[in-house]
C-alpha cells in the first residue's frame, strides 16, 4: 500500500465534502478496494469511509412499494432484511462471495465498481432499480455503461438503491470456479407490466438486458417460452473459464432455470 | 490390541494444539532484533535481455540499506540440479547456471533481478519501484513442442532448449517397438498432465542472520529439509562452510514439494545480512508464490497400450515432453525420469515397457516435484489408457486390470520398468473397493440420475507407487548426487523421558505424534514422555528431510534402529544392576527382568543409572544413554491401491459433481490410522483438485494467466465429497523394521485418473463419443467436449 489519509464522516453531507479533496476515494466494505491498494494498483490521497454513515445503512419499504437499501448496507444485511420483501434480491445477496465478504461488502461498492462478473448489477438492471446518489437519481438503464464503467461522476456517492418489487423473481448464478463470481448470472423479474432479464458475467459490455427473452417471457412466463431463442456469442467474454460460445449457451440455460425457479 | 497411545492407536495429533490455536511459530512470525526487510524486483516479461539496471534513484531513498543485482553474485555458484540424467546417446543433460539473481537475462515472469534491503517492507517496495531496469523484451517460448524447435532459446549458452532426451529402459526399446508392431490391438492416448501451482498455505519466507563475532550465519527458512538447504548453500552457492551455517526450518505451513528446494532468496538474505550487519527478512506475497514457487507436473504425453483381444497386456510405450521451466530446480530432472519412467509398468505383469522423456526448457517458472512427483504422471497415463483400451475392446475395465495384476505369489516381482516390488495384493484391494463403492448398486443409481436429467459415471483404477526414497547405492547409480538415507538420535534423559532428534521435517505430517507412539511402544513407556526435535541443523543429525513419503519408512526406521541400540545398552546396564549377564536379561513393557526370576528393574531406573553412574562398570560401559542411527533402506516401499469415483455430470452445463469416492490403500502396517486417513484425505483433495479444478496457464507471451485465486481454482470443501477410506488390506513392506509403506502422496497419485475415467463413463452413457478430456475437467471443457463429439 501507499500511504493515505482516512476520513470517517458521519453524514452524507460530510462525506460529499470530503470527497472533494484531490484524489479522494470512497471506501465501502473494502472488499475490492483494499486488495487493489495492497497491490499498489491505486494511490488515493484520502479514503472516505462510508460505513459509519447511519443514513446510508439499512433496508426499508418506501410508500411507493419499493425496497430501499442504503448505499453502505452490507450484503449480509440485505440477505437477512430484504428476504421478506424481495426474496429474489435477498437470495442474490446471500450467494455473493463468502460470509466475510458478505459482512463487509456493500451494495454501493458493488454497483460503483460494476465488475462485469458481479451479481448486484444484474439485480439492479433486472429490477429497473433507481440508483440514488448525493446529487441525483439515475435509472438503472442509464447507470451501467460497460465493464467497470458507470454514470457516476467523480466524487459522487451512491447513497441508496430503490428496487421495485416484482411478482416473481430469481437470480441464477453459474459460478466461475476459481473466483466464484458469476461466470454467467441471470436475474429474471416478472412485473405486472412485463418481464425483465438481466445478464451478468457474460458480455464484454458488462451487465445487459436480454430483450428477446424479456419479450418472449412477458407473453408466457415459462422456460419453454425461450426454447426457440438463441444467444449470439458475439461480444461475449473469452477467458480461461469459458469461451464466448459457452457463455452464450449458459445465458440461455441460466435464464430457463431462473424462470423455473422464480417465486 | 495396541496399547493406548502405542503403535496402531488413533492418537490425536499433539502438534494440532499449536496449529489450531494460532500458537505456531512460522518464519514470518519470527522478528529478529534489528531486522531489515528484503523486497525482490522481479521480471514482468518472460524473456528479456538486461541492458542496464539503474539503482541510483533508489539508493538514496528513505530507509534503504543496500541494493543487490545479479552483478553482485557473478562470482558465486549457482543453485544446482541434484540429479544427473544422461540422454539416450550418452550425453549428460544440459545444466545452465541458476544464479542467485538473474544476470544478463531474465527468463520467466517473476525471475528476480534485483533486491532491496530497507528498514521496512514498505520502504523497500518504494525503492524497488524506483529501480530503473532497461530490459529488452525478447520473444518468449512457452509451448514445449515449439521450444524443441530451438528458434528462441531460454539459455543461449547451451544452444538448445532440450535438457535431455532420456530412454527407459533404452535396451528394451526395440523389443517394445516390435511387440507393438505385432500386437492384435493397440490403444493410443494423447494427454496433458496439467501444470499445478503448489499453493502451500504459508508463502515462502526466510531470515538471514550473520553473526560477525562468530563469523557464522543462521538461516531461518520455510524448508522441508534444512540439511539439504545447508549443503546446497555451503557446497554450491555461497561457499559458507557447513560448520558456519545453521539452517532452521521452524513450523512450516505446508510444502507439497515446493519447499524441498533451495531458492535464491535464501542465499540473498544471508549475503545481505553480512553486508548490512543486521538480520534480513523476506516474506513472499501470494503473487510471488504463484510466480516463483516450483510448479508441478506439466507433461505432454502420448501413451500406447498394446494388448491381446482378451485384454492381456503386451506393451506400454510412452513418449513424454516434460517441462522443466526456465531453470533446473533441485529435483526437476529426477521427477519426470526415475520417479515416472520406473513406474510405467503399473500394477501389471506386462512384459514390455519403454519410456522416452524429453525435458524442455521454457520461459516459465521452474517445475519440480509436487506431491506424488512423477508417479501421478505415470499412474494417470497408464490408468487412463487402460480404460480407453477396455472400452475399445468391449471389456470390463476392472476385469482387464485383474487379468494383468501381479499376483500375491509373484513377489518379489521384477517389473518390466526396472523396479522390484516387494509385496502387495491388488486383487484384494479391488475386491474391497468394489464392495465399499457398491458397484452392484451403480446401475440403479445411474437410472435415478438419468431420471433427474443427469449423467452418472463410475471410474475405477489401481495405482502403485515407489516412495520412501531410497537406497543410496541404487539412486547413485541412477544419477542422484545426494544420498537418500535418514538419521535419528534417541536421547534418553536422566529422568527417563526422551528427546528424539530426527532428520525428517514435520510440516503437517504428524511426526511429533506418531514417532513417540512407536518408541513408546518399543520402550514400554508413555509416548507423552517423548518429544521429537526436528528442523534445526544445529540440533539434529544429518538427515535428508521430508518428501517422497519417506519420513516414516526411512527416518522412522533410523529411529527404530537407534532405539534398538538404546535397548541393547540399557540391557547391559540393567544386567549390571541386577548382577546378571546381559544375555540373561529380557526387556518387555518397560521392565528389564532376569530370565526365570522375579528380579527386575524399570527403564527409568536404568536411565538414571546411566547418568549417575555410581557403582557403574565404567570400564565396560560408557555413561549416558543416547544413540544415533543412520538408515539407508534396501529398496523403495511400494504402496498400492484401488480407487473408485462416482460422478454426476450436468449435460446442459458440463458441471461435474463427485457423488462418492472410495480409496482402498495398502500402506503395509499402519502406525496411526487416523493420521494415515488424514494423509489420504489431503492427497485426494489435491488429486481431485488436479482432475477437476487446478491448472496453471501461461499465455503465449509467458504471462501467467492463473496468477491469483481469482483464476486458479483451489479445491474448497464443497468441491469434495465425503471419502470412504480403507487400509484393511495392507501387506507389510518386507525390508524395513516396521513393515511400513509411505502414505503421504498416494491420494494425489491414484485419484486423477479415477475422476477422469468416471466423467468419460458418464458422457459415454449419455451417448457422447468422448474418449478423453484434458484436466482440469472444468465445466467449460466438459461442455466443449460434449458438443464437439
Ligand atoms: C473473495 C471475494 C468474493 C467475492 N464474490 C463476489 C460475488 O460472488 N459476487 C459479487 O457480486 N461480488 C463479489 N465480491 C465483491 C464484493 O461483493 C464487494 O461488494 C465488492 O468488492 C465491492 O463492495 P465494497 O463495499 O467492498 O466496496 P469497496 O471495495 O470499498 O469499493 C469498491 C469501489 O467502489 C467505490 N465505492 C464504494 N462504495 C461506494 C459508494 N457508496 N458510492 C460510490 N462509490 C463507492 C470505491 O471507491 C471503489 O472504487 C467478492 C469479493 C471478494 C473479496
Amino acid at each position: 500500500m501507499y500511504a493515505f489519509e482516512i476520513e470517517r464522516p458521519a453524514s452524507i453531507a460530510d462525506a460529499a465534502s470530503a470527497m472533494k479533496t484531490d484524489e479522494a476515494q470512497a471506501l465501502g466494505g473494502g472488499q475490492t478496494l483494499i486488495p487493489t491498494l495492497k497491490q499498489r494498483l491505486a494511490m488515493p490521497s484520502v479514503l472516505v469511509s462510508l460505513t459509519g454513515i447511519g443514513e446510508m445503512k439499512g433496508v426499508c419499504m418506501s410508500d411507493a412499494g419499493e425496497v430501499c437499501i442504503g448505499g453502505a448496507t452490507t450484503h449480509a444485511t440485505v440477505a437477512r432484511e430484504a428476504a421478506a420483501h424481495y426474496p429474489g434480491l435477498a437470495g442474490l445477496a446471500s450467494r455473493i462471495g463468502d460470509p466475510a465478504v458478505r459482512n463487509r461488502g456493500t451494495i454501493g461498492g458493488s454497483l460503483a465498481n460494476n465488475d462485469p462478473a458481479a451479481c448486484y448489477p444484474a439485480a439492479a438492471l433486472g429490477s429497473g432499480a433507481t440508483i440514488i446518489t448525493n446529487s441525483r437519481s439515475i435509472a438503472a438503464d442509464d447507470y451501467f455503461q460497460g465493464m467497470f464503467t458507470t454514470a457516476l461522476e467523480e466524487g459522487e456517492i451512491i447513497t441508496e438503491v430503490r428496487f421495485p418489487v416484482p411478482e416473481k423473481s430469481h437470480y441464477q448464478k453459474f459460478v466461475q470456479p476459481a473466483s466464484r463470481f458469476a461466470l454467467v448470472g441471470v436475474f429474471v423479474a416478472k412485473y405486472a407490466d412485463g418481464v425483465r432479464v438481466a445478464v451478468t458475467g457474460a458480455s464484454e459490455e458488462g451487465v445487459h438486458r436480454w430483450t428477446e427473452a424479456e419479450n418472449a417471457l412477458s407473453g408466457n412466463f415459462s422456460a419453454d417460452a425461450i426454447s426457440e431463442l438463441s444467444v449470439s456469442a458475439d461480444g461475449m467474454i473469452s477467458d480461461l473459464h469459458g469461451s464466448p460460445e459457452y457463455r452464450a449457451h449458459l445465458v440461455k440455460v441460466m435464464t430457463g432455470r431462473a424462470v423455473s425457479a422464480a417465486s | 490390541m495396541p496399547k493406548d497411545g502405542g503403535i496402531g492407536a488413533d492418537t490425536k495429533r499433539r502438534e494440532d494444539v499449536r496449529y489450531l490455536t494460532g500458537s505456531g511459530n512460522y518464519t514470518a512470525d519470527i522478528n529478529a532484533f534489528g531486522q531489515a526487510a528484503a523486497v525482490f524486483v522481479r521480471s514482468t516479461v518472460a524473456n528479456g535481455k538486461i541492458n542496464a539496471i539503474d539503482t541510483s534513484a533508489a539508493d538514496g531513498m528513505p530507509g534503504v540499506l543496500a541494493i543487490f543485482t545479479g552483478e553482485d553474485f557473478v562470482d558465486v555458484g549457482g543453485n544446482p540440479a541434484g540429479w544427473l540424467i544422461n540422454s539416450r546417446d550418452g550425453e549428460p543433460m544440459k545444466e545452465p547456471k541458476r544464479p542467485v539473481l538473474a544476470h544478463g537475462k531474465v527468463r520467466h515472469v517473476g525471475d528476480a533481478y534485483a533486491a532491496v534491503i530497507a528498514e521496512t517492507v514498505e520502504q523497500a517496495r518504494d525503492a524497488a519501484e524506483a529501480i530503473e531496469a532497461d530490459i529488452e523484451e525478447l520473444p518468449a517460448v512457452v509451448d514445449m513442442a515449439e521450444a524443441l524447435k530451438n528458434q528462441t532459446l531460454v539459455h543461449d549458452e547451451i544452444e538448445t532448449n532440450q535438457c535431455f532426451d532420456w530412454g527407459w529402459i533404452e535396451d528394451n526399446r526395440a523389443a517394445t517397438d516390435e511387440a507393438i508392431r505385432n500386437a492384435p490391438h493397440v490403444t493410443t492416448l494423447e494427454l496433458v498432465n496439467n501444470r499445478l501451482v503448489p499453493n502451500a498455505m504459508e508463502p515462502r519466507a526466510s531470515i538471514g542472520t550473520y553473526d560477525r563475532a562468530q563469523d557464522a550465519y543462521t538461516l531461518q527458512t520455510t524448508s522441508q529439509n534444512p540439511h539439504l538447504t545447508r549443503l546446497l548453500i555451503s557446497a554450491f552457492v555461497l561457499g559458507i562452510p557447513e560448520n558456519k551455517l545453521t539452517v532452521i526450518a521452524p513450523d512450516v505451513g505446508g510444502g507439497f514439494g515446493s519447499k524441498i528446494y533451495h531458492y535464491g532468496e535464501e542465499a540473498l538474505v544471508l549475503a545481505a545480512s553480512k553486508k548490512v550487519g543486521r538480520p534480513v527478512k523476506w516474506v513472499a506475497d501470494r503473487t510471488e508464490s504463484f510466480l516463483t514457487d516450483a510448479h508441478g507436473r506439466d507433461h505432454v504425453t502420448k501413451i500406447e497400450l498394446a494388448c491381446e483381444k482378451d485384454g492381456t497386456f503386451i506393451a506400454f510405450r510412452t513418449e513424454t515432453m516434460a517441462n522443466v521451466g526456465a531453470y533446473l530446480s533441485n529435483f526437476s530432472t529426477a521427477t519426470p525420469t526415475f520417479l515416472h519412467g520406473t513406474l510405467m509398468a503399473g500394477n501389471y505383469t506386462v512384459p514390455n515397457v519403454y519410456v522416452n522423456v524429453k525435458a524442455v526448457f521454457t520461459n516459465t517458472a521452474p517445475v519440480d516435484a509436487y506431491r506424488g512427483a512423477g508417479r501421478p504422471e505415470a499412474t494417470y497415463s497408464i490408468e487412463r489408457v487402460i480404460d480407453k483400451a477396455a472400452r475399445e475392446l468391449g471389456l470390463d475395465p476392472v476385469e482387464v486390470r485383474r487379468k494383468n495384476f501381479v499376483k500375491p505369489d509373484q513377489y518379489p516381482f521384477a517389473s518390466a520398468a526396472g523396479l522390484e516390488y516387494d509385496s502387495g495384493n491388488y486383487d484384494a484391494l479391488m475386491d474391497k473397493l468394489e464392495e465399499i463403492i457398491d458397484r452392484d448398486g451403480f446401475a440403479e443409481r445411474r437410472k435415478a440420475s438419468e431420471a433427474k436429467g443427469m449423467l452418472r459415471g463410475l471410474g475405477l483404477n489401481s495405482y502403485i507407487e515407489a516412495c520412501g526414497i531410497a537406497p543410496s547405492n541404487l539412486v547413485g547409480i541412477l544419477g542422484s548426487r545426494v544420498g537418500l538415507y535418514d538419521a535419528a538420535t534417541v536421547r534418553v534423559n536422566a529422568t527417563g523421558n526422551l528427546s528424539i532428534m530426527v532428520g525428517a521435517h514435520s510440516h503437517g505430517q504428524g511426526h511429533e505424534t506418531v514417532f513417540p507412539q512407536i518408541v513408546g511402544e518399543m520402550l514400554g513407556i508413555d509416548p507423552a514422555s517423548i518429544d521429537i526435535v526436528h528442523g534445526d541443523t544445529s540440533k539434529i543429525p544429518f538427515g535428508m528431510g521430508t518428501y517422497g513419503s519417506r519420513s516414516l519408512a526411512v527416518c522412522g526406521s533410523a529411529m527404530v534402529r537407534a532405539t534398538e541400540k538404546i535397548i541393547a545398552k540399557a540391557k547391559k546396564i540393567a544386567a549390571h544392576m541386577l548382577e546378571a549377564s546381559a544375555d540373561d536379561v529380557d526387556f518387555a513393557d518397560g521392565q528389564f527382568t532376569i530370565k526365570g526370576t522375579d528380579k527386575s528393574v524399570g527403564f527409568g531406573e536404568v536411565a538414571l543409572k546411566a547418568y549417575i553412574p555410581h557403582e557403574y562398570p565404567i570400564e565396560d560401559i560408557e555413561p549416558g544413554l543416547e544413540e544415533t542411527a543412520f538408515y539407508d533402506p534396501a529398496n523403495f516401499t511400494y504402496p498400492s491401491g484401488a480407487y473408485a469415483c462416482e460422478v454426476e455430470v450436468d449435460p446442459e452445463t458440463g458441471k461435474v459433481r463427485i457423488d462418492r469416492f472410495a480409496a482402498v490403500d495398502d500402506f503395509g502396517n499402519v502406525m496411526n490410522p487416523m493420521i494415515v486417513t488424514g494423509q489420504v484425505h489431503g492427497g485426494l483433495g489435491q488429486g481431485i483438485g488436479q482432475a477437476l479444478l487446478e491448472g496453471a496457464s501461461y499465455d503465449a507471451d509467458g504471462q501467467l494467466l492463473s496468477a491469483s485465486y481469482m483464476d486458479y481454482t483451489m479445491p474448497r470443501a464443497d468441491d469434495l465429497p465425503f471419502y470412504t477410506v480403507d487400509h484393511s488390506q495392507g501387506t507389510p513392506c518386507t525390508h524395513n523394521p516396521l513393515g511400513v509403506k509411505g502414505c503421504g502422496e498416494a491420494g494425489a497419485i491414484g485419484s486423477p485418473p479415477t475422476v477422469v475415467n468416471a466423467v468419460i463413463d458418464a458422457l459415454q452413457s449419455g451417448g457422447k463419443n468422448v474418449t478423453h478430456i484434458d484436466m482440469p475437467l472444468t465445466p467449460s471443457r466438459v461442455w466443449s467436449a460434449m458438443n464437439n463429439a
